[in-house]
C-alpha cells in the first residue's frame, strides 16, 4: 500500500517536471504516510540506545523505578566512576584493542596476500586450496568453540593472547572477498608493473593492493567490528581474569557481583562505552557499509 | 582459463609457483592449526572419555565408542532430556526469528528504497545501527528493556497491560494461549513422553516468554543487515521492475508479490539460509541471560555443548553435540536448499547471485559472527 507514489512516478513520465510538485491529495496524504510510520520505527529502533544512554547518567534507585524518563532526575556519572575505581576497564580496553588491532592487521594482510595468490598468480594447487577455503568457510563458529579449546589446551597456549589472537587471525571470508575483488582488476596493470621490472610482491604491494582500497575498507570494517564485539572464543581461549576483552569482562558484571541487586547503571555504561569505537567506525565509513548494498552490482 | 593457454615459460610473470604458496601459507598453516586439526581431535574426543585432565591425546582418555552420541540421542536420562530441551527451545527460536526478521528487513528494505521517502540515508542508518552493536552490549540492555519494571513493562503499563518478568517467566506463550482456553491441565493424550525424552505437552510449550525476548533482541539486531542485503537485491532489479510494472499496469501490492518478490528470490534464499544457520548457533546472548534460564526455557544446543564440557567436564558429550548441531545445520541447510530450490536456474539468476556474494560474505559475518557462518557466500 505504500508503494503507492514510485509507480504514479514511473506512470507520469509525460507530465511536464514543473506540474510535478502538485501532486493528487491522496498521493500526498499516501507519501506523509509512508514518513510517519517509517519515523515511528525508526525511534524504535534508536529508543533502545538513547534510553541505556539516559539510564547510565541515573542512580540504580532511578534507573530501576523510572525506566522510561529520558532525562535523570539526578544526573550523575558515578556508574562511569565506578567503571574506572571498582573495576579493571582500564585493562579490558586495552586487551580488546590490542587483540582488535593484531586480528585486524592480520587479517587484512593476511586475507589480501591469499586472495591475491588465488586469483591473480598462475600456480599448481590453487583450485585445490581454494576449494579448501570454501569447504573452510561452511563449518558454523559455534562448532569450532570446543575444538579450538582443544588445540589452545594441547598445544599450551591457552590463556595467553597468542591463543586469543592467532586463531581468529585468519578468516576464510575475507580471503574470498579480497579474492573476488582482485578478479575485477584488469590484468594490463599488473603486466605494466611487470614489465618495468617490479617482482611479484612489488606488483601486488605496490600497484595491485592500492587499487583493491573499496574491498579493503570492507575488509577492515567486518575485521575490526568482528573482533572488537567477539565473544565466544574469549570465553573459550581463556579464564584468566588480566586477559578479559571488554565483552567477557563486561559479561561479569551481567552474571557475577554487579549483577545482583538493580545495578542497572554501571552495566549500561559499560554497554554504552564499549559500543562507542565500532559506532565510531560505524560513522566514518556509513556511506562505503551502505553503499556495498549498492555497489555490490558494480563488484 | 586464457592463462593455460600461455607458455609454459611465461617470460612476462615468471614462475610464479613458489609466489602462489608463499602467499597462501600463512593462512593454510593457521586454518590447518586452528580449524581443521581442531575438528579432527575434536571428532576423537567426542568418541573418548576425556574429563578435561591431561591431554586430550596421548594421555588417559579412552576410546568409549558411540557412547556420548547415544548418552545424548537414545539413552533415557537427564543427558538426553536436556538435549531434547535444547532442540525444542531452538526450533521454536528459528521459526519465530527466520520469518520475523526476513519480513522485517524485506519491509524496511523497500520502504527506505522508495525513490519518494525524504531522509534516506537517516532511516537506513536507524535501522542498520542495531546490527553493529556487540552482542554483549546488546543483550545487556535488552535485560534492562525487558526488566519486571523495565522499559518494555513501562510502555505496556501505558496500554493498561500487566507485563509478565520477561526474563524470569519459564512459561511457553502456547501453554498460556491453552490456558487461556481453558486447558490448564495436560491433557492425558499429550502426557506421554515424546522424541528424546520430552513429553509432548513440553515440545507443544513454544518459547518461553523468556525466549521471547531474545526472539526480539535477534530480530532487532539482524533485520538491520538484511535490509542492507535486500537492498542490494532491489538496485540490482530496479530498473527491470519499474519497466514490468509499467508494461503490467499493476498495482503495488500485486507489483510486489508477481513481480519484486520473484525477482528477489535469489536474495531471498541467501536471507533465509544466512538466517538459518545462524539461529541455530545462538550462543552469547545465552551465556549472558543465564545459561538457559529460567528452568533451562532458553537452553540451546550450542550453549548445552559449552556447558556439558566447560561446566560438568563431560568434553566427550560437549564435542558430540557439537557435531550433532553441525549435522543439524548441514542437513537443514540442504532441505532448504531443495525446497527452494530455483527450478528456472536461469542464467540471469545466476549472475546476480554471484554478484550477492559478497554482501552476502558481508552480511554472514555481522549476523553470525566469526568467519563460519559464511557458508552462505560460497554459493
Amino acid at each position: 500500500m505504500t508503494t503507492v507514489s514510485p509507480v504514479r512516478e514511473a506512470e507520469a513520465p509525460a507530465v511536464p517536471a514543473r506540474q510535478k510538485r502538485r501532486l493528487p491529495p491522496k498521493v500526498l496524504i499516501g507519501r506523509i504516510g509512508i514518513h510517519v510510520m517509517l519515523l515511528a520505527l525508526a525511534v524504535i529502533y534508536i529508543f533502545p540506545f538513547v534510553v541505556s544512554v539516559a539510564s547510565s547518567l541515573k542512580t540504580n534507585a532511578e534507573a530501576t523505578q523510572q525506566p522510561l524518563r529520558l532525562i535523570p532526575e539526578t544526573l550523575t556519572f558515578a556508574a562511569y566512576e565506578r567503571l574506572f575505581t571498582d573495576v579493571p576497564l582500564m585493562k579490558w580496553t586495552f586487551n580488546s584493542a590490542l587483540v582488535t588491532i593484531c586480528v585486524t592487521l592480520g587479517r587484512v594482510f593476511l586475507g589480501s596476500l591469499a586472495g591475491y595468490a588465488l586469483s591473480r598468480l598462475q600456480w599448481r594447487g590453487r583450485a585445490f586450496i581454494f576449494a579448501g577455503i570454501i569447504a573452510v568457510m561452511a563449518v558454523p563458529s559455534v562448532v569450532l568453540l570446543i575444538p579450538r579449546f582443544l588445540i589452545l589446551y594441547q598445544l599450551g597456549i591457552y590463556d595467553s593472547y597468542i591463543g586469543m589472537i592467532v586463531p581468529i587471525i585468519v578468516d576464510a571470508t575475507t580471503i574470498f572477498i579480497m579474492k573476488n575483488f582482485f578478479e575485477s582488476i584488469p590484468e594490463s596493470v599488473e603486466e605494466a608493473a611487470r614489465i618495468d621490472g617490479a617482482g611479484v610482491f612489488r606488483t601486488f604491494w605496490s600497484v595491485v593492493l592500492p587499487m583493491a582500497r573499496p574491498a579493503l575498507i570492507t575488509v577492515f570494517i567486518l575485521s575490526f567490528q568482528g573482533s572488537w564485539n567477539e565473544f565466544a572464543h574469549f570465553i573459550v581461549s581463556r579464564q584468566d581474569p588480566d586477559l578479559h576483552t571488554l565483552t567477557t569482562g563486561v559479561a561479569t558484571l551481567v552474571s557475577g557481583q554487579l549483577g545482583s541487586g538493580n545495578q542497572y547503571p554501571i552495566q549500561l555504561a559499560a554497554a554504552v562505552l564499549m559500543t562507542i569505537p565500532v559506532a565510531i567506525l560505524f560513522f566514518i565509513f556509513q556511506r562505503h557499509i551502505m553503499s556495498t548494498a549498492e555497489g555490490a552490482e558494480k563488484g | 582459463m586464457t592463462s593455460l593457454a600461455r607458455p609454459r615459460s611465461r617470460g612476462l610473470r615468471g614462475n610464479e609457483g613458489p609466489f602462489g604458496w608463499l602467499f597462501t601459507l600463512p593462512a593454510i598453516l593457521i586454518l590447518g592449526t586452528f580449524l581443521v586439526i581442531p575438528i579432527l581431535l575434536a571428532v576423537w574426543v567426542s568418541f573418548s572419555n576425556w574429563n578435561g585432565l591431561g591431554p586430550p591425546v596421548g594421555g588417559q582418555a579412552e576410546f568409549v565408542g558411540a557412547a556420548n552420541y547415544a548418552e545424548v540421542l537414545t539413552q533415557p536420562g537427564l543427558a538426553r532430556r536436556d538435549f531434547g530441551i535444547a532442540i525444542r527451545n531452538n526450533l521454536y527460536y528459528v521459526l519465530f526469528v527466520v520469518p520475523i526478521q526476513t519480513a522485517v528487513a524485506l519491509f524496511l528494505a523497500v520502504q527506505v528504497n522508495q525513490k519518494v521517502l525524504k531522509a534516506r540515508g537517516f532511516f537506513r542508518t536507524a535501522f542498520y545501527f542495531p546490527s553493529v552493536t556487540s552482542s554483549v552490549a546488546i543483550t545487556v540492555v535488552f535485560l534492562y528493556l525487558f526488566g519486571a519494571s523495565g522499559v518494555v513493562n513501562g510502555v505496556l503499563n501505558w496500554l493498561r497491560v500487566r507485563g509478565p518478568n520477561w526474563f524470569a517467566d519459564p512459561r511457553g506463550v502456547f501453554h498460556i494461549v491453552l490456558s487461556w482456553l481453558g486447558v490448564d491441565s495436560v491433557p492425558s493424550f499429550l502426557a506421554g513422553e515424546g522424541p528424546l525424552g520430552v513429553t509432548w505437552w513440553e515440545w507443544i510449550a513454544g518459547p518461553s516468554v523468556a525466549m521471547t525476548a531474545l526472539i526480539a533482541l535477534a530480530v532487532f539486531t539482524t533485520s538491520g543487515t538484511f535490509m542492507l542485503l535486500f537492498l542490494a537485491g532491489l538496485q540490482a532489479i530496479g530498473q527491470d521492475i519499474e519497466e514490468a510494472a509499467l508494461v503490467d499496469g499493476a498495482g503495488p501490492v500485486r507489483k510486489f508479490f508477481s513481480i519484486t518478490l520473484p525477482m528477489l528470490k535469489p536474495t531471498l534464499f541467501t536471507v533465509l539460509t544466512l538466517g538459518l544457520i545462524a539461529t541455530w548457533q545462538v550462543f552469547d546472548q545465552i551465556y549472558l541471560t543465564g545459561g538457559g534460564a529460567p528452568a533451562k526455557t532458553t537452553l540451546t544446543p550450542a550453549f548445552l555443548a559449552y556447558s556439558a564440557s566447560f561446566e560438568s567436564l563431560k568434553w566427550g558429550r560437549g564435542a558430540a553435540i557439537s557435531f550433532i548441531l553441525f549435522g543439524i545445520i548441514v542437513v537443514l541447510t540442504i532441505f532448504q536448499r531443495w525446497l527452494l530450490r530455483d527450478r528456472e536456474g536461469s542464467r540471469r539468476n545466476r549472475r546476480r547471485r554471484a554478484r550477492m556474494a559478497q554482501v552476502g560474505a558481508m552480511a554472514a559475518i555481522t549476523t553470525g559472527g566469526g568467519h563460519g557462518t559464511g557458508g552462505g557466500a560460497g554459493e
